[in-house]
């Protein structure tokens, strides 16, 4: 009994061994393929061991490629461009990929191996995202419940994004709170500007990461960050711009309105923005500047229950009946709609939108504001 | 079975005992990847080539290591740590030697490492006692077999797409309903010789 089950082991063991042994001495003569090196959107470039899935090298190299099924070519997420170096196209990529996508060298980064130096192009946005460490270079209030954050950037010292995106900035422990948390903000500073970035940040009553930048953050101290993402940003067209924001929702439309004064874009644009009173609007004078920059920019402002000692002239009333009537005097045939703020709102508007002839594809709001 | 031609083995292989239409082995493979005729021909062919391939070691394995050892029993722990390898190995020779072949066939190789048709051979040819000549002309009889239904099956499918099938029966459905008929068409070949 003892000698069978020590013969038996052995044989496993030992059919085992040699099967390894064998597939490690092939893999180290047949599978290698040495260096390679991949260059990535024509700036950045790395040196790898060939022989590996593009997937997965580009993991080692921790830029990362959504990929739902884990590298078996069945989920088609780990798209990449590939315009050198791929090989030919293999038949295990051809069921997700359509001709377009052929045509314009898209490859299944999965079923790709690196056996050779290789280019490739990703989306800017993943090849970007990266965490930060940074110092508070500025926290000031605009309001009574919102705060201005300046973040210098140390490491690394630089951002590149698109205006609109946002960042998940990663709350300290503090006060009984022990965890960290990590919430999105939208970034109000400029692209061209990459050393800093601005958030605007309004104080939610019992917010985790809100509560401990307006009560326990200064200046000077040190913050984390990752990003930049989403999707958010101005898109390709002629028609009139309409954007709606309100509260922090303001963050990305400033950077959008940076980016198209920087980009002398010529097209017209009309900013509806929603608050309660007097005291819940900021930024006024920033909006003052840019209808100076930007000649056919309007701003308006909208409160809907204004005191009266605001002695309040402008709009007044929900920023829905304002965005109607605006609507109605104008041709909605290619207007674009960008919108941030409460979910509630988000909605309210969108309907409006709609009832005007402004199509859902032409309608483009923050799913996390 | 000693005095059964190798030859009447590898014809009985692929028409009377064909392992998928008699059999039903290799099932999954076969109706996953039976939609174009080119790439059926692909799969069939890396099946054939790994089919031969693995009866031959395994016959070596069980009749030279596991039988005169008496642990016949870890058979089909064995069988299966064998195939895995020599597909792995197979893979990564033609990968780095032919990039025509590797396109054609080796990208298929990880795709069989699990099919139960070569398992099945490799059990078929232990329980049958072939020798080695016959094993390997079992082992490449059924590939052919498995190939010649899967490149029928591809070849009736691709000409299904044009034609009106009831809704229920799109995919797999009417899939099973075709290989059941081409299973009872093979019947037919089961009056020339039967192996068993």
């Amino acid at each position: 009994m003892l000698a069978n089950i020590f013969i038996t082991v052995l044989v496993i063991t030992g059919i085992n061994g040699l099967l390894a042994l064998i597939l490690v001495i092939a893999e180290h003569f047949l599978a290698s393929y040495g260096e390679c090196q991949v260059l990535i959107n024509n700036e950045k470039s790395v040196q790898v061991n060939g022989g590996s899935t593009l997937l997965s090298t580009l993991n080692s190299q921790k830029i990362f490629l959504p990929s739902a099924c884990g590298g078996r070519g069945t989920c088609g997420y780990c798209k990449c461009k590939v315009t050198d170096g791929g090989g030919p196209l293999l038949p295990t990529e051809l069921p997700l990929l359509n001709e377009s996508e052929i045509s314009q060298q898209i490859r299944l980064s999965c079923q790709l191996k690196v056996k050779r130096d290789i280019k490739i192009e990703i989306p800017e946005e993943l090849f970007n995202i990266k965490e930060y460490e940074a110092e508070v270079a500025l926290l000031k209030p605009l309001t009574h419940d919102i705060k201005l954050l300046r973040l210098k950037l140390v490491q690394p010292d630089k951002i590149k994004f698109k205006p609109g995106q946002y960042v998940q900035l990663q709350s300290e422990p503090y006060h009984g709170i022990k965890e960290r948390v990590s919430r999105a903000y939208s970034i109000a500073s400029a692209s061209t500007q990459t050393d800093s970035i601005d958030l605007i940040i309004r104080l939610v009553p019992e917010g985790i990461c809100t509560t401990w930048v307006h009560r326990y953050l200064k200046e000077g101290d040190r913050a984390k960050f990752t990003g930049p993402m989403g999707d958010f940003c101005l898109h390709e067209g002629e028609g009139e711009i309409i954007m709606i924001a309100g509260s922090s929702g303001m963050a990305p439309m400033v950077s959008l309105l940076h980016h198209i004064d920087y980009q002398k874009i010529q097209r017209k644009i009309h900013y509806f923005f929603g608050a309660v009173t007097r005291k819940d609007l900021f930024y006024l004078d920033e909006m003052e500047q840019f209808q100076k920059k930007i000649p056919q920019f309007k701003f308006v402002p909208a409160l809907s229950n204004p005191e009266p000692q605001d002695k309040w002239q402008g709009e007044t009333g929900l920023i829905t009946i304002s965005l109607e009537n605006y609507l109605k005097t104008i041709d909605t045939k290619e207007v674009q709609a960008y919108l941030c703020g409460s979910p509630g709102m988000i909605q309210a508007c969108i309907k409006i939108f709609k009832n005007y002839g402004v199509t859902q594809d032409r309608i483009y709001f923050d799913p996390f504001a | 079975m000693q005095s059964l031609s190798p030859w009447v083995l590898f014809f009985a292989s692929i028409f009377t005992g064909n392992i998928l239409l008699t059999y039903f082995l290799g099932m999954c493979s076969f109706l996953s990847v039976s939609k174009q005729i080119k790439t059926a021909l692909g799969l069939g062919l890396a099946v054939t080539f790994v089919l031969t391939i693995t009866a031959a070691i395994n016959h070596v394995v069980y009749f030279q290591i596991l039988e005169p050892l008496k642990i016949e029993y870890l058979r089909y722990i064995v069988f299966i740590i064998t195939i895995a390898a020599t597909v792995q190995f197979i893979e990564m020779f033609i990968e780095r030697y032919s990039e025509t072949l590797y396109l054609n066939l080796g990208i298929f190789l990880p795709l069989i490492t699990v099919n139960c048709a070569i398992l099945g051979v490799s059990l078929f040819m232990v329980i049958r006692r072939y020798t080695f000549v016959q094993s390997v002309f079992f082992g490449a009889g059924s590939g052919l077999g498995w190939l010649l239904a899967i490149l029928a099956m591809a070849g009736i499918r691709e000409r299904l797409n044009e034609k009106k099938i009831p809704p229920a029966l799109h995919g797999p459905g009417i899939a099973l309903i075709i290989t059941g008929i081409m299973a009872m068409a093979f019947i037919g070949f089961s009056g020339m010789v039967q192996i068993q």
